[in-house]
Formats: C-alpha cells, structure tokens, sequence
C-alpha cells in the first residue's frame, strides 16, 4: 500500500515546490485595516481577540438583552465604531463589500456571521437612513375596521 | 399552585387600580428610578415601567408617537400595510350609540403575565425584571405563536430583509418584534421616542414612569385620576393605561 501511494506523494510534492502559492491563489488574504492611531488599542490582546472575539461579544448580548447591562468594553456597537471606517478616500465597507472588517476574515476562514442580518455594519453616521414608513390613510383604516370588530365590547364597556 | 397566586395577586391589583389606585405597591423603596442605573448593573424588579396615556389629549389624525417610535427604530416600510412593522399604531375607535370617536395610540401593553412570553417556545419572548416585555432576536425562530397570542395584535414579523437598522434597534428578517418601550433609551434613564415628541408636540398624551414608585408622576396621576386598562378582563396587569377610554 505504501509503495503504491508514494509515487502520488513525490509528485505532489514536487508540484507543491513549482508552485508555492497554488493552494491560495483563489482566496485572497484578509485585509484588515487597523484602527486610526497608534496608540489606540483593543479592549483584549489581539491574539485573544482572534480567537475569543465571539465569546466575549456573545457574554455581552445576553448580559444587555436580558440584564440591561449595557457597558461598552465588549459592546458589539463598539466593535463597529472603532474597526469600521472609512478609507483615506471615504468610502466605508458595508457588510456587502468583502472589505468589511469582520466580513473579511470570516471568509477567509469559511465561517457565517449572520450578526449584521440585524445589527448596523457601519457606525450610525455613515449609514443613510431611508425614511421611515408613511402611515397611508387606507391602511389606517383598515386597522380602525379589524380594530373595532375586535375591541368593541370593551370599548363599549368602558364608557 | 402558581396560579392561584397569581389570581390573586392580580385580583389585588385590580382593586387598588379600579378603587383609584392609592399605592400601587406599597411599601416598595423609591427615589431610585429617578436616576440612570448604571450600565455596569442589571435592571431589577423594584422598578416597573409603565405609560399612562390621556386619550383626551391625543388628537385624531395626530401621529406624532407613531412617527418618533418610526425613526427611532428605523421601521421603514415596504408600501405592504398588512405585512409591514409597526410597533405603535393610532386608533380611532367609536362609540356606536352616541357617535363619539376617540382616538389612541396602541403598542405592546407590556403585561406583567404576558401571553406572548407564555406561548414562546424557545424562550425568545421575555420580560425583563422591571416589567420590558421584548424578543431575544438572538433566539427567535419566527414561529409566530406570540402573534397569535397577543390580544391586542402588538407584534409584527419581519418578512423582508432588513439594511440600515439604527444602532439601538437592530431587526431583521425571521423574528418577530414589538414595541419595546425604548428600552435602549430607558436604560440611560431617557424617555421612549413617543412620549418624547407627544410632549415636545405640546400634546401631554403621555405620562411614563415607575408604576411601583408611589410617588412617581404615573402613579401620583393613577391615584388620583385613575386609568384603564384595554382588555382588562383578560387580567393581563398591563403597564400601559389609558384615561378616557
């Protein structure tokens, strides 16, 4: 068996030494862009961060969701706030552009976020907010209607 | 066992609130809701958020609360009125016999025995200890069961992908959600969005405060005036009230 499978493993060697960058040629490296200036470090050590980031942001959901604690060390919203923002020509990544902070090492590593299926991916003063929903009179009424029928007896009571 | 209890504990609350609610809760330790808690410290249950709303002094056609609550959360609509989110909702509702109309705002009521918590199935649908009922988004599975629990149809789901949330109201499609008295806001000791414009509209609809704290303006305005609660014979102990309904 051995003897078999070693001609396969010389020649995949050997193609490996031609062609060093083969295996990554087709997903690009993460590129991260640091926060703007020098003295400005992360609320853990960057290499606990790497690996821990998810803990510490999932600790903190709960503790805000359920708890109201709302401290800002390992707030997700902080996360946004410092790692994503514009490049020197403005242009800031949303959660759509692969240059996104968190977006850029998660697929290079193959994992899923679906974080920013609710959460803003940008800190609020590059989103552009579209108007919020117009109440049209027609449906109004439509809730007057369904609301009435389903109210009336208490509202009758009441009086 | 549990429920006994709770009838009548409910049935206590009835009285003080039906007699003019002298003290909502008496004996409890006040003065300290005034303040903002501080972020490193969780929300307890010697506080409980309320609303008492004057229905008197909410104006047909005014929607001022539904607007704020709009652009606080970022509901943006979809031009879909049946399917598209709205937490707060103004209300006409008439009086057949003498054609009197009056007109209400309408959101979660935040009750203290909450149907949506009861029927959750996962456990996405919670109250918070100073009486916030909210989704856990994190956890919900969109099955709707809380929709159809609700009497007072408070909750939307979110069929549509959702870009562009507000920092302090993240939604998305798949969950279910609902007023959630600010709860943001509250934290930082700030009013919610709707009782914010209706008092900078100068219309005074809204009162928003401790319904544990006697001294509290909710309370002091339930003792002396009273309020109702919508659908209170399902004996729900809301904590949002009306006067003049």
């Amino acid at each position: 068996m051995i003897k078999r499978f070693l001609p396969n493993t010389f020649i995949v060697a050997a193609l490996a030494m031609l062609f060093p960058f083969a295996g990554t040629a087709d997903v690009p490296l993460p590129v991260i862009n640091e926060p703007e200036g020098e003295d400005v470090e992360c609320v853990e050590p960057e290499d606990d961060m790497i690996r821990n980031h998810m803990n510490y942001i999932l600790h903190q959901r709960d503790e805000t969701m359920h708890r109201g604690i709302r401290t800002s060390r390992h707030s997700f919203a902080e996360c946004i706030d410092c790692h994503v923002q514009p490049d020197e020509q403005g242009n800031i990544a949303s959660i759509d552009s692969n240059e996104h902070f968190c977006r850029t090492c998660h697929e290079y590593s193959a994992v899923t976020i679906d974080c920013f299926d609710c959460h803003a991916d940008r800190p609020q003063e590059f989103i552009e907010r579209e108007k919020p929903a117009d109440h049209p009179p027609v449906s109004l009424q439509q809730q007057v209607h369904q609301l009435l029928s389903a109210t009336e007896p208490t509202a009758g009571d009441s009086k | 066992m549990s429920d006994a209890v709770n009838h009548s504990r409910r049935s206590f609350l009835e009285k003080t609130a039906a007699v003019g609610a002298i003290t909502i809760a008496p004996g409890i330790m006040l003065h300290q809701v005034a303040s903002a808690k501080p972020d490193d410290q969780p929300v307890t249950d010697a506080v409980r958020w309320g609303m008492l709303i004057n229905t008197n002094k909410c104006e047909d056609g005014c929607t001022d609360c539904v607007d704020a609550c709009n652009a606080e959360h970022g509901l943006v609509g979809n031009n879909r009125p049946e399917t598209d989110t709205q937490y707060i909702r103004k209300v006409t509702l008439r009086e057949k016999q003498t054609g009197h109309e009056l007109s209400l705002p309408l959101m979660c009521q935040h009750c203290e025995t909450a149907p949506c918590v009861d029927v959750c199935p996962t456990g996405a649908s919670f109250k918070r200890k100073d009486g916030i009922a909210l989704v856990d988004k994190h956890i919900c599975i969109g099955c709707r069961y809380c929709m159809m629990a609700c009497p007072f149809k408070a909750r939307s789901f979110v069929h549509e992908q959702v870009r562009n949330q507000t920092l302090s109201a993240p939604r998305g499609k798949g969950t279910v959600e609902s007023c959630t008295m600010c709860v943001h806001r509250v934290d930082k000791a700030q009013v919610p969005a709707c009782v914010e414009a209706c008092t900078q509209g100068e219309h005074h609809a809204f009162i928003f405060g401790d319904l544990n704290d006697p001294n509290s303006e909710i309370s002091q305005e339930l003792a002396k005036h009273g309020g109702k609660q919508i659908r209170a014979d399902l004996k729900l102990n809301t904590g949002v009230r009306y006067q003049g309904i």
